[in-house]
């Protein structure tokens, strides 16, 4: 099979507080093939949006990336210019971020915003980058588009402004999309809504799609595969199906049973108990053994590898160690 | 309910160039007069040259302290009357406007650029320009701004640019730290990291997607520390050591008429009431200004 559009091998970016280094991504594997979308799942504070950023090499002081690689389209962007990674940003890797409102310029109008991204990477101007607006916007589904294009940001609704970030970041046909929580601030119609519309983008566009969020319902319905993530690292990576028929991870199993079924009320919801751990002072074994009800002696010693258990599907625990069915999953993808 | 309306008013304020911000300003009675007021003045400065009815210089000796139009003794050549030296206190003050309203738009245009700049840099890359910047501040901020003004002056002698220099020394400072902790804002914001994400270089963001948003205090602050400066000027002027005596100047010509008060009042009231005039209307539109721009201060 050819290489992955997007191939992240071992990235680690750090943080330097004043209570020492916080390691926020910890040799994290990752890839996504175009066309797919692979749904990048945790808790707040394990690390997703800053996996994200570091992709885009957007991490700012006092974070840095450390280590790893991050192969896009046969290039190591880690290896880039700042140059050439401007060129890139918005370019072919666009980002949307969870807050519509706040990612927007409030001083500057909806055309504003759509057009300025168009020129700075040379795609149209003048005449020609306002009527490729219009078109954006319609292709985003918001009525009425010549008229929006006048609008400040705090005069449309929520799910108008997704829209609109949305419109943004595909107007340079990116060939991979990078989606922060992209509905966490909308309320259900309108999650449903734009996930539909990214759906469509992807199947369009043949948009790679690296989604982020905590939000299995999304996950279940609009990604691939999925990777779940916890204290920094990636504990089990699977199909989607998979993972949330057959979960292998304890945390993955725990995570799954905090969320509610409709119309399964004999099932109870168990929360998962404990909390994260401090990621400064980090125990030596494995990062969820404080909270893993099947926790055993060697997971306080040392950091379980990644084991291979079938196809695409790697996790992070003693307990899949003699079930592995191949070498140990380093590096493949 | 009422966190909606405060949420929109705010939502509003930020989009300073929507026209809803000019009719909200012009429903401001008492800062459309005061801007009227101030528009006033710089027509007057602007148009000294044509609307005197005098030479600002010169002198009749035989009109020495002629009294206003109203009194008997008037002289109706004078409208406003005359000074120790038989010059006509109209045309003085028209010709004083233009040098108070040039001093303070100059001062406070190089005070703004340079503050604002400075600050914009601190704020946005920190680090030890920063730490310099911060600390250049602070000691210029412990600098009491009349003695130093004195200094510079007394070994200069009275001439325009010292003065300027004079009075921006310590102007910028204000721009300065007003720029810095807002951009020092606006840089987490969340539009600063998307506009990183769409390929925007650092001085694009800098001016494109910071700036606007800044603007709207500065604006405000140029407004009232213009104020300051046409005081600062006029006190500068009222000690000799300001606009040289060549140039007609509201805090000279309140100086020349000081000996004069008891049996001459108008020669020094009149200068002292168009400085007055001119500060009371800049602070009172600039009040107006940032009760529209920053709905904190807001009063209803």
């Amino acid at each position: 099979m050819s290489r992955p559009l997007l191939d992240v091998r071992e990235l680690s970016t750090q943080f330097s507080t004043y209570r020492g280094l916080l390691p926020a991504v910890d040799g994290v594997d990752l890839s996504v093939e175009s066309g797919e979308t692979l749904a990048l799942v945790g808790e707040s504070g394990c690390g997703k949006s800053v996996t994200a950023l570091s992709i885009m090499r957007l991490v700012r002081r006092p974070g840095r990336i450390v280590g790893g690689e991050t192969w896009f389209d046969g290039e190591d962007l880690l290896r880039k210019s700042q140059a050439e990674m401007r060129q890139l940003r918005g370019d072919r890797i666009a980002m949307v971020f969870q807050d519509p409102l706040s990612t927007l310029n409030p001083t500057f109008s909806v055309e504003n915003q759509i057009v300025e991204s168009l020129r700075i990477h040379g795609v149209a101007r003048g005449s020609a980058a306002r009527e490729h607006s219009v078109s954006l916007l319609e292709a985003m589904g918001i009525p009425a588009a010549p008229e929006r294009l006048r609008s400040y940001p705090h005069e449309l609704s929520g799910g108008m402004r997704q829209r609109v970030m949305l419109a943004i970041a595909v107007s340079c046909e990116p060939e991979l999309l990078i989606a922060d929580e992209p509905t966490t601030a909308l309320d259900v119609t309108l999650q449903a809504q734009i996930m539909d519309l990214l759906a469509a983008l992807k199947q369009e566009r043949r948009l790679a799609i690296l989604l982020i969020t905590h939000d299995l319902g999304v996950v279940s319905q609009f990604s691939d595969r999925a990777a779940v993530m916890y204290a920094g690292h990636i504990v089990e990576q699977a199909p989607v199906r998979a993972l949330l028929e057959e979960p292998l991870h304890p945390y993955a199993r725990g995570l799954l049973r905090c969320v509610p079924r409709l119309g399964r009320p004999d099932i109870p919801l168990t929360p998962i108990e404990g909390s994260v751990p401090d990621m400064v002072n980090l125990p030596p074994g494995c990062r969820f053994a404080p909270r893993c009800p099947e926790v055993m002696e060697r997971c306080w010693e040392s950091m379980p590898p990644l084991y291979d258990q079938g196809p695409g599907r790697i996790v992070r625990c003693y307990l899949f160690e003699a079930a592995e069915q191949a070498a140990p999953a380093q590096g493949t993808a | 309910m009422a966190e909606r309306v405060s949420e929109e008013e705010e939502l509003e304020s930020v989009a300073a160039t929507t026209p809803g911000m000019l009719r909200l300003l012009l429903g401001n009675r008492v800062a459309v007069t005061a801007g009227l007021v101030v528009i006033a003045f710089f027509a007057i400065g602007l148009l000294a040259g044509v609307l005197t009815p005098h030479d600002p210089n010169a002198q009749h000796p035989e009109a020495i302290r002629a009294a206003p139009f109203w009194r008997a003794d008037a002289d109706a050549r004078f409208l406003l009357g005359t000074d120790s030296l038989g010059r006509d206190l109209l045309s003085r003050m028209m010709y004083g406007a233009r040098v108070s309203i040039l001093l303070g738009v100059v001062v406070v245009l190089l005070t703004l650029v340079v503050g604002a700049g400075l600050g914009m840099l601190a704020g946005y890359f920190r680090g030890r320009f920063d730490v310099v910047m911060s600390r250049v501040v602070d000691t210029l901020l412990a600098f009491p701004f009349l003695i130093f003004a004195l200094a510079i002056m007394a070994a200069t002698g009275p001439n325009l640019v010292a003065l300027v220099l004079a009075l921006a020394f310590k102007g910028w400072v204000d721009f300065y730290r007003v720029a810095r902790g807002d951009v020092l804002a606006a840089r987490a914001a969340d539009y600063v990291t998307a506009a990183r994400g769409l390929g925007a270089s650092t001085p694009h963001i800098l001016l494109r997607e910071i700036l606007p948003n800044i603007v709207p205090p500065l604006i405000v602050l140029a407004t009232l520390r213009m104020a300051t400066i046409i005081i600062a000027e006029a006190s500068l002027s009222f000690l000799g050591i300001g606009v040289p005596p060549s140039i007609p100047a509201w805090g000279t010509m309140v100086a020349d008429g000081r000996a004069d008060v008891g049996s001459a009042w108008w020669i020094a009231t009149f200068p002292g009431l168009a400085i007055l005039a001119l500060v009371l209307s800049v602070n009172l539109f600039g009040e107006g200004l940032r009760d529209v721009l920053d709905p904190r201060m807001r009063k209803t």
